[in-house]
């Protein structure tokens, strides 16, 4: 148990991603079985636990402790686990007495505790393990982790250690359970890729990669069918041998969320495309914005009113599997005509066909990508008529080709110091635009973001000195920056989409922010005013200001 | 005589009106005690100040020769008379130097404690339990959320942070007296023997230490042109806190901010300040060695001082000890 607290102790404080994997491989390396299972079973969320009610755990405490005391503890540290982790007082048995205190002991013994006895357990562990594994086996208990560490991240960290691809571990995932034996035998080389005794439904997904400057060049537009690259989510929705799921882009598994698709499904395969919200094509309703989608994502349960206000529905992209027929080593157009056979006999609100773009020229399609006839277009994918469908991003097969972001120029208000690599740099930034203050108050600055990223080193490094020597107030880790019309900084901020937002003073919400030029050139005064961003969602569509 | 008359709390700090003197004064007085050298506790300007020797130095090294008008020594264990009162210095085990002052007057005796901790420190004296009315506690870690783990395996972890890390520089934020000191030579004693490099805020410090015959091992200096930057892969650099945040960290390769302290035991505290892997070593005591303290000591009554009174204050009233809230102001409950 102790090895497995102290990796969620480092796991909780460390910002960089390739250190979190480091972190996690050598955990993975070294913890013997079947703890090292359970632990990545309780990190990727498949460990299922009978949890215990906090408020059993604060009756626990009170057993032992002065309710004022515990108040002041509990008002202090915040969290409940964390406060009885470091107030309670083991009763210090001899060492013989401790018994198996590894992870995977105490998760058969949570396993198989019977209802009347779970209070006991609990006692009798919380006695026996130091603090840091208390405030571990507390988190195991009630059911959350949140240590900011994904289900995918801990799937490449799996990869790392076995020297595989992160595709393989998707594939393999849904079909092992934990202690994850064999697939910690597989990755340590000491015996074969586990097989499989339920059927593997998630199947690695197919990736494009950009369309870079000359990309395009010799090749035959003949070769390619184009589609829209549509501004949902990408899904694989599995229907075999009686198990149904709908998967995320990385394997996870999201179906609890849209019962309204899985409901509707009365076919056997496995169907690669967009979730989106809104009407399908074959019902005549409009498509509509990322930001009704994501009413719907992030949940583990969604109420009939919420499916009612954002119907779902999943737009068809490829057909890996039809029926129990492997169509994944065909070529596209093979696959795309069965796609299209199938999709004809769904359900019509709950599955529709991305549509094929029809170009003859490269111009012609560059010019169609940057006047799409909807709004939730985010772009055109380009894929090979020939290319069979193989996971990963490969360069060659397929393309995509985004539309332009939305530009505005926008002036630096506040910033922040970042984490890890960053933590000596103001690298967080919020930006703000002009919109008319309050009577008499003339043009105020509104803000309207906030980015760390697409700048570069060396840009960093102008930002940060800017912000050092240009505070007007600081707020804890916050600084403000002189922001005046003819004093201030100003960039130029490139995002992907822009919404109404009633959870912003400004009213508006951008999606993808970054920083993309630093416009030393410009006077705040020159920057963008509030009404430009309204005009944008209006619009549906890019504005280029300085073409 | 009654306590409260013989030490009473005024806005210049802890004041013996029978003996004509205040300790640890937060503003310029004509006579000081000094407990130890901590800015907060030790602050310079006053008219005569009387502490060990090594605050003395301490004090001298910080603020120049000419702290004060004329300073004297306390030797630990001696009783001396000033005024109406005798006073008599006892070692605090918080840093080199730290001592308790003992003040009595007819009968009455008062334990002014200053900082203290009870578990075992290479760079100073251990704390001496001394029989009092009246014990004045800090409350630093004065909640029952604070167990200090032990030493050697707090240490332990940044020397696993260096296996897993050899290519990162690891920064150690730790106070520039006693803490850094004591994180130096919990590692010299863990078996690190490389060279540590030290922020310019540290030098004269761990030079003194090292004068005192505390064997602190090779020190360098934390100075690097950019040129040298890869040369701190896997390094311990060691400096105040403060200097993290600042351009001085960038130097270093790719740097794992640390933080040796007894706040490091809450989780969100770290979080909140950026670092990356806490060391919990604390100067102070924690809950246990606070009430095992109290109850060792067993004083008519305990006052109880900086930090978090109420909870303290609680406990002794559980325990049927009287005691009561001293509210001394000016002293940094957060510096550890």
């Amino acid at each position: 148990m102790r090895d497995f607290a102290e990796l969620l102790d480092r796991l909780v404080l460390t910002p960089s991603r390739n250190a979190k994997i480091r972190l996690l491989t050598d955990y993975f390396r070294t913890a013997p079985d079947p703890d090292r299972g359970y632990a990545l079973a309780a990190l990727a969320g498949t460990l299922t636990l009978s949890t215990v009610k906090p408020n059993v755990l604060r009756q626990l405490m009170l057993e032992r402790m002065d309710p004022v005391l515990f108040q002041y503890s509990y008002d202090y540290v915040g969290d409940l686990a964390e406060t009885i982790s470091l107030v309670w007082e083991g009763t210090e048995p001899d060492e013989a007495d401790l018994g198996d205190l590894s992870l995977g002991a105490i998760v058969a013994q949570l396993q198989t505790v019977g209802r009347a006895d779970v209070r006991n357990l609990v006692r009798t562990l919380l006695d026996r393990l130091d603090g840091s594994s208390r405030f571990a086996f507390l988190k195991l208990i009630t059911g959350s982790m949140r240590i900011g560490v994904s289900s995918r991240l801990v799937k490449q960290a799996l990869g790392e250690m076995g020297t595989v691809d992160v595709g393989e571990i998707e594939t393999l995932w849904h079909g092992l359970l934990p202690p994850y034996v064999e697939l910690f035998a597989w990755l340590d080389g000491h015996s074969g890729r586990p097989e499989l005794t339920m059927p593997a439904v998630f199947h690695s997904v197919m990736l494009a990669t950009p369309v870079g400057d000359r990309d395009l060049d010799g090749l035959d537009p003949a070769d390619f069918v184009a589609e829209w690259k549509w501004d949902g989510i990408r899904v694989q929705l599995a229907n075999l041998s009686g198990t149904r799921r709908l998967y995320s882009r990385s394997g996870d598994d999201i179906s609890g969320a849209f019962p309204d698709i899985l409901e509707a499904v009365d076919f056997e395969g496995v169907i690669d495309g967009e979730l989106l919200v809104g009407g399908t094509l074959r019902s005549n309703q409009a498509t509509r914005s990322f930001s009704d989608l994501q009413q719907r994502l992030n949940r583990k349960a969604v109420t009939r009113k919420t499916i009612e206000e954002y119907p779902a529905f999943l737009r068809g992209y490829d057909l890996l599997f039809d029926g129990p027929r492997d169509m994944r080593p065909e070529p596209f157009d093979v696959r795309r005509d069965a796609l299209e056979r199938l999709i004809a006999t769904t359900p019509p609100l709950h599955f529709d066909l991305s549509p094929l773009v029809s170009f003859a020229s490269w111009e012609e399609l560059d010019r169609l990508r940057t006047a799409p006839p909807d709004p939730v277009i985010e772009g055109i994918m380009l894929k090979r008529r020939d290319s069979p469908y193989t996971p990963g991003r490969m360069k060659g097969p397929w393309f995509k080709w985004k539309r332009e972001p939305y530009n505005v120029d926008a002036v630096l208000m506040y910033a922040q110091r970042g984490h890890g690599k960053r933590s000596s740099y103001y690298s967080d930034f919020t930006f703000g635009v002009w919109t008319e203050g309050d009577a008499g108050q003339g043009d105020v600055l509104v803000p309207v973001g906030k980015a760390y990223f697409g700048f570069t080193d060396a840009e960093l490094e102008v930002l940060d000195r800017y912000v050092r020597n240009n505070t007007v107030e600081r707020f804890g880790p916050v600084r403000s920056v002189r922001a005046e019309p003819d004093q201030g900084f100003v960039v130029e901020v490139a995002f992907e989409g822009i919404a109404f937002s009633s959870r912003h003073k400004s009213g508006v919400a951008m999606r993808f922010p970054r920083i993309s030029r630093l416009r030393t050139d410009k006077l705040p005064r020159d920057a963008d005013r509030l009404e430009t961003l309204v005009s944008m969602i209006d619009a549906g569509a890019p504005v280029n200001d300085d073409a | 005589m009654r306590p409260e008359t013989l030490l009473y709390p005024t806005p210049k700090g802890l004041f013996c009106e029978a003996g004509g003197f205040y300790i640890d004064p937060v503003h310029p007085v004509d006579k000081a005690l000094i407990t130890h050298g901590h800015a907060d506790h030790a602050r310079s300007g006053h008219g005569e100040v009387l502490a060990t020797r090594e605050t003395l130095e301490i004090m001298a090294i910080r603020y120049g020769a000419d702290f004060c008008r004329q300073s004297q020594e306390a030797v630990l264990g001696e009783t001396m008379t000033i005024g109406d009162v005798t006073v008599s210095f006892h070692p605090a085990g918080h840093v080199l130097g730290s001592a308790q002052i003992a003040v009595s007057r007819g009968g009455t005796k008062i334990v002014v404690s200053g900082d203290y901790k009870r578990r075992r420190d290479p760079t100073c004296l251990p704390f001496e339990p001394v029989p009092c009315d009246v014990f004045i506690t800090e409350a630093t870690f004065g909640l029952p959320v604070f167990h200090h783990p032990p030493d050697a395996d707090e240490v332990g972890k940044l020397l696993t942070s260096l296996r897993q890390f050899p290519e990162r520089a690891h920064l150690v934020g730790a106070y520039a007296l006693g803490k850094a000191q004591r994180v130096i030579m919990l590692l010299r004693e863990a078996g690190y023997h490389e060279p540590i490099y030290i922020h310019g805020a540290l030098v004269k410090l761990c030079d003194y230490y090292l004068s005192k015959g505390i064997p602190l091992g090779e020190l360098r200096p934390a100075t690097v042109t950019a040129k040298e930057k890869p040369a701190f892969a896997g390094a311990v650099v060691i400096g105040p806190p403060s200097a993290f945040a600042d351009k001085w960290a960038r130097r270093f390769p790719d740097p794992i901010p640390i933080f040796a302290s007894g706040w490091m035991l809450v989780r969100q505290r770290a979080k909140q300040r950026g670092v990356e892997l806490p060391i919990i070593i604390s100067d102070h005591c924690d809950w246990a060695e606070l009430t095992d303290t109290i109850r060792e000591i067993r004083p008519g009554q305990v006052w109880v001082t900086h930090g978090r009174e109420e909870a303290l204050v609680r406990w002794c009233e559980l325990e049927g000890i009287k005691a009561r809230p001293l509210h001394l102001v000016g002293y940094d409950d957060e510096g550890e």
